[in-house]
């Protein structure tokens, strides 16, 4: 009885900071936006539009579900579901803090990885049941995009892996303690000289890294999936009420999710860059808070970089993005993978 | 493989078919093999609605063709029927007429440059062009009262004169205007994305273009330089000394998308020149001295034609000596740009029919009428 009592609490905590946290991101790339627009942005509903995104749901949960004609209704109803689950997934395996991990596996890069390959046919399964053109062009879009862009991802995560010698995040995390200088963007942890000649190699993965992971999400310059002039909005065009909210909410979802992936393993995790106040207090207690604080701000500041990017740029077609992929990201992954090899042999 | 041809309907409800256009494309997988556009959403009836209407009471209508250009399509229907007419207008509103034209060609080309960006993906410049559109609209209003559908010019004259704040404001909005054709440029025109995008893509060649019969700034982009405003001079555009920028295939090929994009940002460069050199030179007048009393020309018929900013805008106006028009027909650019879609989108991408059909920048306003 108590164990399921936390198992139950402990799938709800992730979802606890998720909730919240999509529905402020919504309204903070809607201010963000603004402000890259000369615009003003949300601000009527509460104190500088704050309760926006709340109103937004609300709307959206009191909204009639239509379900069109000639849909393929169970897999119409499922691919929400499925979609949101694919992203949620992945937080299973992140860690929070030093004192909160969802499940301590020591796959968990590995898991994180292909679980949320979920949301790719998810999505397809969104796509097709719609039984639109437009859904279906989407989907399929998306499928060759996100199945494309996890190679090249795949292939920095198994360099950096070879650098730090596991494939646990809260492992990975606690190798990155103490200062900005053991972060693997640097290097790793301290190893004399092979540390410089790891940093430049290092840095080109994360760019790899992040590239790929803006696509994986569907985010400008890659949201080619949801072009909203060419597609209308991809594969989501025909879910209205509830079931559009858990699209949305798995996009906010995922946006942090790969965010937070790239700084588990570029930049520290949760870790303070400048140590604890807390342990300079000595009250150990305050440290997790400290964590979490840091985990949120280095999340945060990623999404934020997405958002910065999706009001900036303009999209790529289908085949440059293929190009952008196979023939760039995919080579230069590749040869930093086995120059990190022969550096950490050395 | 074998693979089937599928149709994909795009609009008439579409974001990126700039109004109601329904667009019928022949996709396989997602190459185009032929794209079918079917007008008429937006008809209504204006060449028939002009027969019973008299002249001055067809001004309003001739606003809501191209509806981003209203002043220039008031300025070729007024041209027309004062060449019907044979009446000369007060220099003061030849040049207030050839302000408000290249400030709304300005406006036109923001329009036209934002929404292209929009249509390739990028939000943002979109609103950049039309936070300095608004400034011309301001101008506009506090000449005449309205913001896009003006009845600004009479047959004759001008129905208000112009504030007395207008030739500093316009002044003030040439300054602040061209440092963001700058910013535009560093954020859009020359981004790598979106030149990919557009460079090498739905190629216009000079001579198909001329074939079509493809005018104004799609024409110039495959190299032809070609300009009522010069080669064909109404109203005192011999006057004033400005550039015709055509095409030069910067990126690509000469007549591509991006070229087609980029003339529209060179000639609001060009525009800004003629209003500098106007604006200073506004002789002082009564705008409304030669207005007629009673517009009935005589029998006959007359054709003119104006530099719009979509191109080459025509009326043909026969007069059987009443008061009402016995038959005007409008010879619309975006209708005849339109005709070359299918040519130049064979063998593309969807996403480059989105990027070829904003580069001809069309009003359905105009093309249903």
């Amino acid at each position: 009885m108590l164990d399921t009592i936390i198992y139950v609490l402990n799938i709800a905590i992730p979802l606890a900071f998720l909730v919240p946290f999509a529905l402020f991101a919504v309204y903070f790339e809607r201010k963000v936006s603004a402000f890259m627009q000369d615009r003003l942005g949300p601000n009527r509903v509460g104190p500088r539009g704050y309760f926006q995104t709340i109103a937004d749901i609300l709307k959206l949960l009191q909204k009639e579900d239509i379900t069109p004609a000639e849909v393929d209704k169970p897999l119409y109803n499922v691919a929400p579901i499925l979609v949101f689950m694919g992203s949620y997934a992945a937080f299973a395996a992140i860690p929070f803090t030093s004192i909160y991990i969802g499940s301590n596996i020591d796959l968990g890069i590995l898991y994180i990885v292909a679980v949320s390959s979920f949301v790719v046919a998810a999505i397809l399964m969104a796509g097709w049941a719609s039984n639109n053109k437009y859904t279906l062009l989407g989907a399929m879009r998306s499928a060759a995009q996100m199945i494309s862009y996890e190679i090249p991802t795949v292939i920095v995560i198994i360099s950096m892996i070879i650098i730090a010698g596991t494939m646990n995040l809260f492992t990975l995390s606690e190798l990155q303690t103490s200062s900005i200088y053991n972060w693997m963007i640097f290097g790793g942890p301290d190893m004399g000289w092979k540390k410089f000649a790891l940093l430049p190699l290092s840095v080109i993965g994360f760019m790899i890294m992040y590239i790929s992971t803006l696509a994986e999400v569907n985010r400008t310059p890659f949201d080619i999936p949801e072009a909203e002039s060419e597609l209308v909005s991809g594969y989501h065009t025909e879910y209205s009420g509830i079931k559009f909210a858990m699209f949305f909410l798995a996009e906010y979802a995922n946006m942090f999710a790969v965010s937070i992936v790239v700084v588990s393993i570029f930049f520290g995790g949760y870790q303070s860059p400048f140590g604890y106040l807390g342990n300079t207090l000595g009250l150990s207690w305050f440290v997790p808070a400290e964590q979490f604080f840091w985990f949120t701000v280095k999340g945060i500041f990623f999404v934020f970089v997405q958002m910065w990017l999706r009001w900036t740029l303009p999209r790529l077609r289908v085949d440059q993005l293929m190009t952008m992929c196979w023939k760039y990201l995919i080579p230069i992954s590749l040869v930093n993978l086995v120059v990190i090899a022969l550096i950490m042999v050395l | 493989m074998k693979t089937e041809m599928m149709t994909l309907n795009m609009g008439p409800q579409h974001p990126s078919t700039h109004g109601v256009l329904r667009l019928e494309l022949e996709i396989e997988g997602e190459l185009v093999n032929k794209v079918i556009p079917h007008l008429g959403y937006l008809h209504r009836c204006f060449e028939k609605h002009c027969e019973a209407l008299t002249y001055p009471q067809i001004i309003p209508y001739v606003d809501r063709m191209d509806y981003l250009a209203s002043m220039n399509n008031e300025f070729g229907y007024v041209v027309t029927v004062e060449k019907l007419l044979g009446i000369e207008v007060p220099e003061r509103v030849e040049y207030i007429r050839v302000i408000m034209a290249e400030l709304q060609r300005i406006a036109s080309h923001l329009v036209a440059v934002g929404t292209y960006g929009l249509d390739i993906g990028a939000f943002t410049p979109f609103l950049y062009t039309f936070r300095d559109r608004e400034k011309i609209l301001t101008l506009f209003e506090i000449t005449c009262g309205a913001r896009l559908l003006y009845n600004y010019m009479w047959i004759g004259g001008l129905s208000h004169d112009l504030h007395p704040d207008f030739v500093r404001l316009t002044k003030e909005f040439i300054e602040y205007f061209k440092p963001n054709l700058v910013e535009l440029n560093n954020l859009l025109t020359y981004n790598k994305i979106f030149i990919d995008r557009t460079a090498n893509i739905g190629i216009l060649p000079a001579d198909k273009a001329i074939n079509f019969g493809i005018t104004g700034p799609n024409l110039r982009a495959s190299g032809v330089k070609w300009d009522l405003r010069r080669d064909d001079p109404y109203s005192i555009y011999d006057r004033f000394d400005f550039e015709i920028p055509v095409g030069k295939g910067t990126f690509g090929t000469v007549g591509d998308c991006w070229d087609r994009y980029y003339l529209r940002v060179l000639e609001m460069e060009q525009s800004l020149r003629i209003i500098e050199q106007a604006i200073d030179h506004i002789p002082e007048g009564d705008v409304q001295s030669a207005i007629p009393k009673r517009i009935k020309p005589p029998e006959g018929e007359i054709y003119a034609r104006v530099e719009n900013p979509k191109g080459e805008l025509g009326f043909f106006i026969v007069s059987k000596g009443g008061l009402q028009p016995h038959r005007v027909k409008v010879r619309p650019p975006s209708f005849v740009n339109m005709g070359v879609l299918d040519e130049i989108s064979k063998g593309h991408l969807v996403a480059d029919v989105v990027a070829i059909l904003g580069s001809i920048d069309i009003v359905l306003g105009e093309i249903d009428r």
